[in-house]
């Protein structure tokens, strides 16, 4: 296991740092002028050359790169442009809201998700499965953004029950009048994984319900739902990993829902830097989430390898 | 003599039916793929034949006919927050929407499966080479990776469709790697360059072929997954600009009139879901005719 690990981790890190030069590049990849958000256009060409250089904007690229990794390695990712507060408070301060958004998701999308596949893997070709396998496939296909404000019209402008946007009053706690406005936000963003649980442990039950050794422990006489248990024990460990890169998925790409709800994580902080053309703050979300994401599939990969070695080849 | 000149007809090696014909007879034969390659063909259709189709132009206003209900005389499913028929709206875009949708598919399947298959061909180095540098841009989210691109590039119908692309090149060359490394470990590729066949031969003749099928089935299932982020890109504000008429910029600009008008708000999203849906379920259809497993 230590050296399966030590291997997984080893090969994370070039993808890490491949991640940051894409991070790093972006702001090269921004047409005009990365001071044009902060200087007056008539500045003089002297106080743009003092900028650039204070910036570190006149050294060559490698060097600029590495003086932004050192930084970043350190938590310092500058200043957002338009409030002047370091961009790692920002983030940080997102995050939390993210978190809670994606990981109360994950695991509704997760629950109703794995119930759904296994039950219509084990009545494949009946009517449950067709329904339930429909339900997955509009999961999968509906678009999210859209499917919030529907919910925000039927629960919020019609029934009058859930807030439409927002995270509530300061402060977090388990009281109702911060969880109302979750309620909504998170079954959006749950139906995603939903249907890809759904669709991935359908497909893992069939597979392990055709094996033999299913029928053996039924021919032997044991009752159907110790046989369901083991089928579950052989299905979990695939449908366990799919939810955690869910997790890293709904983590990174929360921007929808976020800006639907107006929900103050990560996503709706990227949406203001992207029309402030705060680069700072775009980059440096950017970077977190990205690795976050990576940090997500490492810790799959190596919680997989722990519950089942066969991975470990 | 004369019995000699009556030769005996060539033996003729009768062609089988032919792989693709079978999973042509196959979807055929699928009622729910039929529906949802009708559905599509009806899209594509009513995006092609827009200016026939719509009762109005699409950009005509009027500021005394803001956000109308469905069913309101001469405009059959509501009027917009500027006054503009909602149907005809909703028929153009599916230009740019399918458009902004399923483009980035193909083009990504080219450049994907060019690199995916020269990766797995050659190996070794080569392979390093490429498949390293996709996996930094696997490594990131999907939607994080096309609102980090288009976000930074500026809105724009070529900046989002340039996004969507460099999104999936990666996940489709993973895609013809893993099969294609697969492939090229047969006997008869070995067979094919023991006898002489040149690299490039051999990945025309022998590789392509067997590798294409499911390769194509993995783009179509993207579809679906573009056609949302595509709309949702215009959505967040960075896609089309308006007044152009697409399905995702019409739910954001009409989210102010959910308290109005909610029906007519939620409409574009109808149509995306229907697109999103059929390209699934054909998708999932193919897979199924073509025998590919996931």
């Amino acid at each position: 296991m230590m050296a399966y690990a030590a291997k997984r981790i080893l090969q994370v890190v070039p993808v890490a740092v491949g991640v940051s030069v894409v991070c790093f590049m972006l702001i090269h990849l921004a047409p005009g002028d990365p001071l044009a958000a902060i200087l007056p256009s008539d500045a003089s060409a002297d106080l743009q050359a003092q900028m650039r250089a204070l910036y570190g904007l006149d050294r060559p690229l490698p060097v600029q790169y590495g003086l932004w990794l050192i930084r970043a390695l350190h938590g310092d990712l500058g200043q957002s442009i338009a409030t002047g507060r370091p961009v790692t408070g920002e983030i940080a301060g997102a995050a939390v809201n993210t978190f809670i958004l994606a990981g109360v998701a994950t695991v509704l999308g997760f629950t109703v998700g794995a119930t759904l596949g296994f039950l219509a893997g084990l009545a494949r070709g009946t009517w449950v499965d067709r329904i339930t396998s429909g339900i997955a496939m509009l999961g999968v296909s509906v678009p999210h953004y859209w499917l919030g404000l529907v919910l925000v019209i039927v629960f919020s402008v019609e029934l009058n029950w859930l807030p439409a946007t927002g995270a509530g009053p300061g402060g977090r706690s388990l009281d109702w009048s911060y969880l109302r406005f979750l309620v909504l936000p998170a079954v959006t963003l749950s139906v995603i994984p939903m249907g890809i649980i759904a669709r991935t442990v359908r497909s893992l039950v069939a597979d392990v319900t055709a094996q033999d050794f299913v029928s053996a422990l039924g021919a032997k006489g044991m009752l159907r739902r110790q046989v369901l248990r083991h089928v579950v024990r052989n299905v979990a460990p695939t449908a366990l990993s799919v939810m955690g890169l869910q997790l890293g998925y709904l983590l990174g790409g929360s921007i929808l829902i976020e800006t639907v709800f107006s929900w103050p994580g990560t996503g709706f902080l990227l949406n203001t830097a992207i029309f402030t053309r705060d680069l700072p703050l775009l980059q440096g979300t950017i970077l977190v989430l990205a690795m976050i994401f990576v940090l997500i599939n490492l810790g799959v990969d190596l919680l997989q390898g722990a519950i089942d070695p066969r991975i470990q080849r | 003599m004369s019995v000699l000149a009556a030769s005996p007809p060539a033996l003729r090696a009768e062609r089988s039916p032919g792989y693709w014909r079978g999973v042509g007879s196959r979807i055929a034969r699928d009622p729910v793929v039929v529906a949802a390659l009708a559905v599509i063909v009806a899209l594509v259709l009513m995006a092609l034949l827009a200016p026939e189709l719509a009762p109005m132009a699409p950009d005509k206003g009027s500021m005394i006919r803001r956000l109308k209900p469905i069913g309101t005389p001469g405009y059959p499913l509501g009027s917009d927050e500027l006054g503009r028929d909602m149907l005809s709206r909703l028929i153009y875009g599916a230009r740019l929407s399918l458009l902004m949708g399923v483009v980035p598919v193909p083009v990504a399947f080219l450049f994907g499966a060019t690199l995916g298959i020269v990766a797995g061909y050659a190996g070794g180095l080569v392979n390093a080479l490429i498949m390293r540098t996709v996996d930094v841009f696997y490594a990131f989210p999907s939607v994080l990776l096309a609102v980090a691109l288009s976000g930074t590039l500026g809105s724009g119908l070529g900046n989002a469709m340039f996004s969507l692309t460099v999104v999936f090149i990666p996940q489709i060359a993973r895609v013809a790697e893993s099969v294609t490394t697969g492939v090229r470990k047969l006997d008869y590729i070995d067979a094919a360059r023991a006898s002489g066949a040149r690299p490039l031969t051999i990945v025309l003749e022998h590789v392509l072929g067997n590798v294409l099928g499911p390769i194509f089935v993995f783009a179509t299932s993207l579809v679906s997954v573009s056609m949302i982020l595509a709309s949702g890109l215009s959505f967040l504000g960075l896609g089309v600009r308006p007044p152009d008429a697409e399905w995702g910029l019409m739910l954001n600009t009409l989210r102010t009139a959910i308290y109005v008008n909610p029906a007519v708000a939620a409409l574009p999203g109808v149509l995306i879901l229907i697109t999103s849906v059929s390209f699934n379920l054909f998708s999932d259809g193919l897979r199924g005719a073509m025998d590919v497993r996931s």
